[in-house]
């Protein structure tokens, strides 16, 4: 199957901006992926997110969704998705119901009608299992404020999931949420995975969060950092290294230097091991060692030491 | 017609605000009080003798056709509103045209304005200003025009402002002028020639002229109030709204989309 979304050589520079918010980024997502677009504040991700869902243009480069193009055909991508924003993106003044039709209309899903009691049986139908998925009841019909957080995230969920999308695209969805109401958004989440087979792109900066997703793409600075799943980006990402040191450090320093190998001297020598065997390398040092051991950092770790510089 | 479902979504999402709103509803019905009633009726007593026609009946004119602008105008403001509290992106993000979204903006604020004009019509009929029932018919029309215009007039406003915090300071600058160059109060029979440019190219005055023309026709005075005849009127708020709305809405989705 081709991609549903293919991003190629992505490039947006914001008016009167000094760099390239988003610099030559390109990736495809396949059907039915569940995508992590990962990165520290600022790496690009609502800029990309943005771009792919038309509400920004970009400034060169190109996007397909689900086979149209993101700026030639922006409504037709427009019908192709659905979007859960960073900020909720809800009529507060509004009751659930009422915030939920009002998407219907826009999608063109029901004939126009100004009362929930004189819509169309199908429609009333939708409430109540929607209703009874969020676990409301005659509360779906109260103004949205009186809602939890995490209640209204899972409301814009459902409401972006009425017009049955082929990409659900999540912005940093947990942010603002407190433990409790991120873990049940990460099962309901799952379970709109496997019920409507539906792609899921989502951005965040929380590493455990995409830890879940099948593949991540880290995005740093407006570039792709590494893209793969979590296993293939561990693999790419941890360097295995040798942690080594010996009383007489100067002779060690020389032993390394002669193999060529790439080490850092700190406490002690840290030693890439880059594909070599760490047996391989001690067996050719005579330097009486004081420290032996080998070393491999989490992907916490990893994610930290890319990421670490645009954090400082 | 696909967009339909979405142009009455957004209308009436508006109107609904509107009914929701105590303060709007209770300021709706007070203003044509303080303004038929409180200065057409001091106008009335210390002027109208000297004009030579019922001074009310030309406030209440005047007041109806700024209320139907401006109301329309203003409501159209709150596509910023929505754009700060995000609710724009549920919209914009619809696969349906920009120009339905914001012509249902306009649908949505003309129908508050219409409804806020209606206590106005009804304390001027208390208040005896002559109005037959063919007139008031004729009304309809004319006030929905009125405030179509004032609608397409804050679409093209607010195109050119970046935030709601500068829409407000600058607001007020495009529609106050326009109280004295519409002649709300006034009359603008005779002017000099660069406030009769002025007033000529102020929307607001042929929205208050047409409503004029309606509500004075067939009336000895006509002539001394109403500056155009009603087809001048209409033909120039027609161009007006196509030029407004369209470019109004270019400039803002441009805005919205090519940050």
């Amino acid at each position: 199957m081709p991609p549903v979304i293919e991003v190629h050589n992505l490039v947006k520079r914001y008016r009167k901006a000094d760099r390239n918010a988003v610099d030559g980024v390109s990736f495809d997502v396949q059907p039915g992926e569940f995508f992590a677009l990962l990165g520290p504040n600022g790496a690009g991700k609502t800029t990309t997110i943005s771009i792919l869902t038309t509400t920004l243009r970009p400034t060169s480069g190109s996007v397909r969704i689900a086979g149209h193009d993101a700026v030639a055909e922006a409504a037709a991508v427009r019908r192709q998705v659905g979007i859960i924003f960073q900020k909720p993106s809800l009529d507060l003044n509004l009751s659930g119901e009422e915030n939920v039709r009002f998407h219907a209309f826009m999608y063109n899903l029901y004939p126009y009608r100004p009362t929930y009691s004189l819509m169309a049986g199908g429609y009333k139908k939708q409430i109540a299992d929607l209703a009874a998925i969020l676990g409301l009841g005659k509360e779906i019909f109260q103004p949205v404020k009186k809602l939890s957080g995490g209640m209204m995230r899972k409301l814009e969920i459902i409401r972006g999931l009425m017009h049955r999308p082929h990409v659900l695209f999540l912005d940093e969805p947990t942010a603002g949420l407190d433990a409790a109401s991120r873990r049940s958004l990460w099962d309901y989440l799952r379970e709109v995975r496997e019920r409507y087979e539906t792609t899921i792109f989502l951005t965040t900066h929380y590493l455990d969060e995409a830890e879940e997703a099948g593949r991540i793409c880290i995005l740093d600075k407006g570039h792709v950092v590494s893209n793969g799943t979590p296993q293939e980006i561990k693999a790419d990402l941890l360097q295995e290294r040798l942690v080594l040191d010996a009383d007489d450090r100067s002779a060690l320093r020389a032993e390394l230097v002669a193999q060529g190998l790439k080490f850092e001297e700190g406490v002690h020598f840290q030693v890439d091991l880059n594909g070599h065997r760490a047996q391989a390398i001690i067996q050719r040092i005579g330097t009486p060692l004081t420290v032996l051991r080998t070393d491999s950092p989490s992907l916490e770790d990893a994610y930290l030491k890319i990421v670490g510089t645009s954090l400082e | 017609m696909s967009d339909l479902n979405a142009i009455m979504a957004v209308a009436s999402r508006d109107f609904i605000k509107f009914l929701r709103d105590r303060t709007r509803l209770i300021f709706s019905l007070v203003s044509p009080i303080v303004f038929v009633g409180l200065m057409g009726g001091t106008l009335q007593g210390n002027l109208g003798r000297a004009a030579g026609f019922n001074f009310i009946g030309f406030i209440f004119t005047g007041v109806l056709g700024l209320t139907l602008f401006q109301s329309a105008a203003q409501g159209l403001m709150s596509i910023l509103q929505d754009r700060e509290s995000d609710f724009s992106q549920e919209m914009f993000i619809s696969p349906i045209s920009r120009y339905a979204i914001v012509f249902g903006k306009i649908l949505g604020e003309t129908s508050v304005a219409f409804t806020q004009a209606i206590p106005m019509v009804v304390f001027a009929v208390l208040l005896r200003v002559p109005l037959s029932g063919g007139q008031l018919l004729a009304l309809i029309p004319a006030a929905l025009l009125a405030s179509l215009l004032g609608g397409a007039f804050g679409v093209a406003a607010i195109s050119a402002f970046s935030n709601q915090r500068a829409a407000n300071q600058i607001f007020p600058f495009l529609i106050f002028p326009q109280f004295f160059l519409a002649g709300i109060f006034n009359p603008i029979q005779v002017l000099p020639w660069y406030l009769e440019v002025a007033s000529r190219i102020s929307p607001m005055r042929y929205a208050v002229d047409l409503i004029r023309g309606v509500v004075y026709s067939g009336r000895p005075e006509y002539s001394r109030v109403v500056l155009f005849d009603p087809l001048t009127n209409l033909v120039v708020m027609l161009v007006m709204f196509v030029v407004f709305l369209t470019t109004g809405t270019v400039l803002f989705i441009r805005n919205e989309t090519n940050r």
